[in-house]
């Protein structure tokens, strides 16, 4: 049986050298080559040099907690009251029908509903507003992000409320705790582990939109994700490009230990 | 286990079937034959009409691809995987192919109706003895406004588009080039400067007109303008022919004070098989009724003199299209920057994205 383990660990073995550890090599590399091909550390001093970059790095971190936050807060108690219904597999099922949808499909949606003559503005209108700019607003665009993301927060914050012991909370009442210090002293700390990884999944993505910058936030909302395409595909300058990207793998990694498990009880995630 | 082998093999089989029937099928286009002609184009951007008539006269069979950016041709003709006889850079790119060496030299004694072509958009700076291209169309940039919401003569120059009357109403295009090049436009230099001060000069004024932009992006720009979310926009006059299509009230302008001169070529690339049938292809456009059809099918403006005189009057009379001498001698191709200054422009108008 030994020798068939090693075996069945080829396939992904190549997996993991073809497509994880070969792209970052090769990103890494590319980040200290300039644009005649040679070798140089100036890609990181221009990062680190010219303040338009440390800006959008501080943009893009805000707005990335920006769209966290907010899907969080609409995620909690989402994953909570979901937890507490009768047909959980049926609306969790409904919650995550929108991801097979294609997030382009997705945000010429929202370029709908958003526009000057889109639903919401009718709907203003309607109801004695006027109509207000709300594409290419950052409001929009943390809205729309935050839409895409909601169902890779719901999902670990539900699996971790599914698997809290139902005698724990009634432990709890019968030691007489309130709903809310139930709530606080024991579903919360038991869901943490799932929050961590949902906001693990969020924030990193929200670190790197490109294409709804362009659609939903038409070019006014810059986030590092928006100067990875460019200097990949419009300037044509990969080194900077990819020194973009090593920057952000090393936030990714960043957040993994900041948020990261300590092995410990409870809230296990897939 | 057995299910499992199966399964396996049964994936494997049906890989195999459907690449050697995707060969099959390859071949039966017959991509390399010596009576087919590989044309590398735009999308929707030569009369399908004029393809047949092509095929009929000379017995080549063309196969038509499209690309969407130059960037993306670039690439599939440096990788060569296909054999492309002909193809459709605009003119930086055809200076960028040329310099890669990507590019068959024209022989120009094999070049039929090339004295129909208008002088004045020969001998470019991007390929001065026309070596490599013969222009295919040409277009500006310039303003597209709507007529519901803002009176044409307050946005016949650049300068107009910083009145403050126009906050947050306007949709700029995606490019480096265009936008600080406007700047340059509306001080009167030169849109290829390399004097740090005026690029400098240009990023300033352009971060004072940020509270009038709503938007910086590309395509889309067509269906805003089409469905009046913007009462103005900055794009090419390509686009901006598109649009006048979908929406009466849309007008555009070329500021007379200058802007930018754009031309898409035919070139003959490293790729090609059918040299022979390129230049037939390359003489059948250049004959001014063919060239002149095409004009009025695809909207550009023809830069085959004799072509023009064939076209409609509403069409060669519209100054938005055909502009003016006096503006045309206004008008100024982009050179390709050296890098340190084109790297100077990238930043500056990185930043005024997000100013």
């Amino acid at each position: 049986m030994g020798k068939w383990k090693t075996f069945y660990l080829i396939p992904y073995g190549l997996w993991l050298l073809l497509f994880v550890i070969a792209p970052v090599a090769l990103i890494v590399y590319q980040s200290f080559v300039d644009v005649n091909g040679g070798f140089t550390l100036s890609n990181y001093q221009n990062f680190f040099g010219i303040s338009a970059y440390l800006k959008m790095t501080f943009n893009s971190v805000v707005y990335a907690c920006l769209i966290t936050l907010v899907t969080l807060l609409i995620s909690y108690p989402t994953a909570y009251f979901l937890s507490q219904m009768k047909h959980k597999q049926l609306w969790l099922m409904l919650i995550i029908l929108p991801t097979w949808i294609n997030i382009l499909l997705k945000a010429y949606a929202f370029i709908g509903i958003f526009s000057g003559d889109g639903t919401v503005n009718h709907f203003l209108e309607f109801i004695g507003i006027g109509r207000q700019q709300i594409l290419f607003t950052d409001l929009s665009f943390i809205l729309v992000a935050a839409y895409i993301e909601l169902p890779f927060m719901i999902l670990p914050i539900f699996n971790a409320l599914e698997e809290i012991n139902p005698s724990l909370l009634s432990a709890s009442r019968d030691l007489g705790a309130s709903t809310f210090q139930t709530f606080r002293r024991v579903v919360f700390p038991l869901t943490l582990n799932g929050v961590k990884s949902g906001v693990q999944i969020v924030f990193i993505p929200a670190l790197s939109l490109f294409m709804l910058t362009r659609l939903i936030g038409g070019n006014r909302v810059i986030t590092l994700g928006t100067a990875v395409e460019e200097n990949f595909l419009v300037t044509q300058n990969w080194g900077m490009g990819s020194t973009i990207g090593v920057v952000l793998i090393v936030a990714m990694a960043l957040m993994m230990l900041l948020t990261g498990e300590k092995k410990k009880e409870g809230g296990h995630v897939q | 286990m057995k299910r499992l082998n199966v399964l396996l093999s049964g994936v494997v089989v049906i890989c195999i079937l459907l690449y050697l029937t995707g060969a099959r099928l390859e071949r039966t286009e017959g991509h390399s034959g010596s009576r087919t002609l590989t044309i590398y184009n735009w999308g929707d951007y030569i009369d399908p009409a004029l393809v047949k008539k092509f095929e009929k006269q000379t017995g080549y069979q063309v196969m038509l691809e499209t690309f969407d950016s130059n960037e993306a041709m670039y690439t599939k003709v440096q990788q060569g995987g296909t054999a492309y006889d002909l193809t459709v850079p605009s003119d930086y790119m055809v200076e960028k192919m040329a310099k890669s060496h990507l590019l068959i030299p024209l022989d120009h004694a094999k070049l039929k109706g090339l004295n129909h072509i208008d002088s004045r958009f020969m001998h470019l700076s991007f390929d001065p003895k026309n070596k490599y291209s013969i222009p295919y169309f040409w277009g500006t940039l310039g303003i597209i406004y709507n007529d519901k919401f803002v009176n044409g003569k307050d946005v016949q120059h650049w300068n107009d588009l910083w009145s403050p009357r126009f906050k947050n109403s306007m949709m700029l295009v995606d490019s480096v080039r265009d936008i600080m090049g406007l700047a340059l436009f509306s001080e009167g230099k030169s849109a290829n400067t390399t004097r740090s001060n005026e690029v400098q000069a240009a990023y300033n004024k352009l971060t004072k007109l940020s509270p009038n932009v709503k938007a910086i992006i590309a395509d889309e720009i067509k269906m805003y303008m089409v469905k009046e979310e913007s009462p103005i926009a900055v794009t090419w006059s390509g686009e901006a022919a598109e649009m006048l299509d979908g929406n009466e009230h849309l007008h555009y302008v070329i500021p007379s004070e200058g802007s930018n001169i754009w031309f898409d070529n035919l070139v003959i690339p490293k790729t090609a098989k059918n040299i022979k049938g390129a230049y037939a292809f390359i003489n059948f456009m250049m004959r001014p009724e063919n060239a002149a059809q095409n004009a009025e099918y695809v909207g550009y403006a023809t830069p085959n003199r004799t072509a023009m005189a064939l076209l409609p009057k509403s069409i060669k009379n519209d100054r938005q299209f055909y502009p003016s001498d006096q503006t045309i001698a206004h008008l100024e191709v982009y050179n390709t920057l050296p890098s340190k200054y084109l790297n100077l422009y990238n930043d500056l108008f990185l930043q005024f994205k997000m100013h």
